[in-house]
């Protein structure tokens, strides 16, 4: 039973880590008062990238740079619409959706010829798991043992990078000049304006760090948690994690609960495959797949009392005309 | 004119700036000498606004410069300003509310890459400042916690934070309530007494003739005259401002009070928090006269108006107008309320008055658009609206008088002057008017005064609510104060000074004949 729940926050950890990468990243950003439905985008286009790069040049860590470009490019894109020219952030993060589920699979067919994937990658080409020190000999060790040489140790970097980036976070927010900035600007930005700063070079700076978040999960997903890039790979992780972010109501910590819960309930629906429960039957996988969002749903609905956002959010920021 | 000897505090020269067609700054000059309070009055639209986004660099002027302590200075942006000592003051506060004192004072001036150092420093600073110019405040608190008073303050802190030395405040008192605007003119003496130059934007006339030193007049972008303050009048500052003679009170006949068209009584609401907006409030509207409703804003005025206009439903008591009885079991919508003849200005024009959207004559007829008089069989007559909205805007004295302008693109005088035609035209017997003057200026009050009090005389019940005292006191005939949500005190308007009104609105008014405040006193 004890090994069982191990392997379940073991397989949680990894369901986990591209959420809360794209949640951090969607935190950055809409504390600064930039909507980004686009996350779901970032994700599938750096995954692309960065799977296509590693399979030519045969390092993950290549393509990781190319998929934190891919993703940071799009990030500006979006800047250039929202910010610069004022536009509607819902329907700029939307396009951005839907441009790169077509064209990674276009660009993919174009290069590779197979079929909208990437070649399968091998050996230095993914994100290895890092096993700790001792982890074998400690396995035996009561209790303990398992904790450390099954769920802590064994992970690829990048998930360690994903819980490490949970504290950073905060630390960025809360304790930094620009954290005070970035937040400042999601509820008023013209108080930013008039106290001297530029509000239109934090909120892309803002976007500059969410692109980065968000090229570390889409290279997650195809160079670390699967050997290559598929069509569709994202399949709406960006849309959980901008649901865990409004669950956690725009904190980092509560936002990284938000993303286990939701990595936890995934880790149980494939476990529960095919599994009949006595009395009930077969549960269908659906049924649980779909618990994060119902969730949110529920739990936004009352139970966790209101989510209010930043002030300013989705607001393009406008001079006020005297 | 110019006098070399000494440089002044802030200079401008032949400042020009056009937005569109619009000539919102015309060659404009000022010299203010430094360590005086400087005030600059003017109607809304006559430019005052965009003069002072200038010298804070929210725009750039099209032609003329700015000089500082002698000084030369290119100022494009806020930051220029701040590095140039200028400092300001807000009419709609740029504070950052769910931040704390502390961090709305340092954003922007934080002293590090981390904030750590810097909260250190900034409350030493701060401690300093709060010394000595009695600006106290709890750095700690959260800003929208505050009451708007402190909030200012906290403006006011931030300017300073930053090494103002010129402070400009944008109608600071708009919001305030008159002790708060007295400690506020106090704590611009101790300012002006550390060397620190002010300069007032207001349309008040009471202020400029008890705070400043020297008042300069703005007229339809132009600076039409500089004026030392002890040498001038209230009167002839109106006259500058306008370009015509006005008067600051209204003329009207004692009112002569019949029945009784609308009687509330002991109504209650809560908000959506279950917190309780409305106590217990009892009223009896008269056909004939008009009845103010003075208080600080935010104390149960707007939803006393909309309780009452049917917008929202009361949760306790009842209303009984035009032989009908609302209550919490029986309400009435907004629209039923307009059918028993009840009409609606609403506080808020931008919001609830106009769709800013529209075209006058489709704004001219909202709440009204089912009417008969605008619809065809099927399709809505256009060119009645059309007729309808020329002729009131012959009557009304609306400008520019083209019914297809955009209401957003009129001034707010005539903006108002849409709403209150539309609600005043159709005859109602009670109007409920909430701030009619509100951003409008002195040429457009006259003439909204002059309408309200001639519905008055033509037998109507008016209910006003004001936040301006002279208003209230100007138009009613009787007044009530509110408070916390309930009705604090009563007199008749001949018996209402500034003093007591004041005192009633912040509930510190103890008369031993008036029970009524006393139990309210004890109980909040």
């Amino acid at each position: 039973m004890f090994e069982t729940l191990v392997l379940m926050l073991d397989a949680t950890m990894r369901v986990s880590t591209p959420l809360i990468l794209a949640a951090l990243a969607g935190l950055y950003s809409e504390r600064a008062g930039i909507v980004d439905i686009g996350l779901e985008g970032k994700i599938l286009g750096s995954a692309f990238a960065a799977a296509a790069a590693a399979a030519v040049f045969g390092s993950a860590w290549i393509g990781l740079v190319f998929g934190i470009l891919a993703s940071v490019s799009l990030a500006m894109i979006h800047g250039f619409a929202c910010i610069t020219h004022r536009g509607d952030h819902i329907v700029s993060g939307v396009a951005i959706n839907t441009i790169v589920a077509g064209l990674t699979v276009t660009l993919s067919m174009h290069w590779f010829g197979m079929g909208g994937q990437t070649p399968a990658l091998s050996g230095d080409a993914r994100f290895l798991e890092i096993t700790f020190p001792f982890a074998d000999a400690l396995r035996d060790v009561p209790v303990l043992g398992l904790i450390y040489s099954d769920l802590l140790s064994g992970h690829n970097i990048l998930v360690y990078l994903a819980f490490l980036m949970v504290p950073v976070t905060y630390w960025v927010i809360y304790k930094t000049r620009f954290g005070l900035r970035l937040r400042a600007v999601g509820e008023n930005p013209h108080a930013v304006d008039t106290a001297g700063i530029s509000v239109a070079f934090i909120r892309y700076r803002a976007l500059i760090v969410c692109g980065i978040l968000c090229g570390l999960a889409g290279a997650y997903l195809s160079t670390a948690h699967n050997a290559g890039f598929l069509k569709d790979m994202s399949a709406g992780k960006g849309y959980m994690a901008l649901a865990a972010l409004i669950f956690g109501k725009w904190r980092p910590v509560p936002v990284l609960f938000a993303c286990l819960l939701f990595g936890f309930l995934d880790a149980v629906a494939i476990r529960m495959q095919g599994v009949v429960i006595p009395g009930i039957g077969e549960v269908p996988v659906q049924a649980i797949e779909v618990l994060p969002y119902v969730l949110t749903v529920l739990l936004l609905a009352g139970f966790i009392g209101k989510a209010v956002g930043p002030k300013a959010i989705g607001r393009p920021y406008v001079k006020e005309r005297a | 004119m110019t006098n070399k000897t000494m440089p002044y505090a802030i200079e401008l020269r032949d400042i020009s700036k056009r937005f569109g067609a619009v000539q919102a700054n015309k060659d404009i000059c000022l010299q203010v000498a430094a360590g005086t309070i400087h005030g600059i009055i003017g109607e809304n639209g006559a430019g005052k606004s965009t003069l002072m986004s200038i010298i804070y660099g929210f725009y750039e002027a099209d032609s003329g410069h700015i000089e500082v302590d002698g000084q030369r200075v290119q100022i494009r942006s806020s930051e220029d300003a701040i590095q140039a000592g200028i400092g300001m003051v807000h009419q709609h506060f740029m504070l950052v509310e769910t931040f704390t004192v502390l961090e709305n004072v340092m954003l922007g001036a934080e002293g590090g890459a981390l904030l750590k150092q810097g909260i250190d420093a900034a409350r030493i600073e701060l401690q300093r400042l709060a010394e000595e110019y009695s600006l106290d405040i709890d750095v700690d608190a959260i800003v929208e916690e505050l009451p708007v008073g402190l909030q200012q303050r906290v403006e006011i802190l931030k300017a300073l934070y930053r090494g103002a030395r010129i402070l400009i405040l944008d109608e600071p008192t708009g919001v305030l309530t008159p002790q708060e605007a007295d400690h506020l003119f106090r704590i611009l003496k101790a300012l002006k007494e550390q060397g620190v130059t002010v300069l007032l934007i207001t349309h008040k006339l009471r202020e400029i003739m008890a705070s400043t030193d020297n008042v300069s007049v703005m007229r339809q972008g132009e600076m039409v005259a500089h004026r030392e303050t002890a040498h001038t009048s209230k009167e002839e500052l109106a006259e500058l401002m306008v370009g015509k003679k006005v008067r600051l009170t209204v003329n009207k006949d004692e009112a002569k009070p019949s029945q009784v068209l609308l009687s509330a009584k002991h109504v209650s609401q809560f908000d959506s928090q279950g917190v309780k907006r409305l106590k217990d409030v009892s009223l009896e509207l008269r056909a004939g006269e008009i009845l103010g409703i003075a208080g600080v804003s935010g104390n149960g005025q707007s939803e006393l108006l909309n309780v009452l206009s049917g917008i929202t439903t009361m949760d306790e008591g009842e209303i009984e107008f035009a032989g009908e009885t609302i209550s919490a079991k029986t309400p009435k919508n907004a629209a039923q309320m307009r059918d028993l003849k009840m009409a609606h200005v609403p506080e808020d024009r931008h919001k609830m008055g106009l769709v800013t959207g529209f075209e006058a004559y489709e704004a001219a007829v909202l709440g009204y658009h089912n009417s008969a008089a605008y619809n065809g069989k099927i399709l809505m007559n256009r060119q009645a609206m059309l007729d309808e909205c020329k002729t009131r805007m012959a009557a009304w004295d609306v400008r520019p008088p083209n019914p297809h302008l955009k209401t957003a693109n009129f001034s707010g005088g005539n903006q108002q002057k849409i709403v209150i035609a539309r609600e005043v035209e159709q005859n109602p017997d009670v109007l409920l008017i909430g701030q009619p003057t509100r951003g409008v200026d002195i040429g457009a009050i006259e003439n909204i005064h002059e309408q309200i009090v001639k519905l008055r005389d033509s037998g109507k019940a008016i209910l006003l609510v004001s936040v301006e005292l002279d208003e209230i006191m100007a138009l009613s005939d009787r007044i009530l104060v509110m408070f916390d949500g309930a009705v604090v005190g009563q007199l008749d308007a001949k018996d209402a000074d500034e003093r007591t009104l004041g005192l009633m609105m912040a509930n510190a008014f103890t008369d031993p004949d008036s029970e009524q405040s006393n139990e309210k006193g004890a109980a909040v």
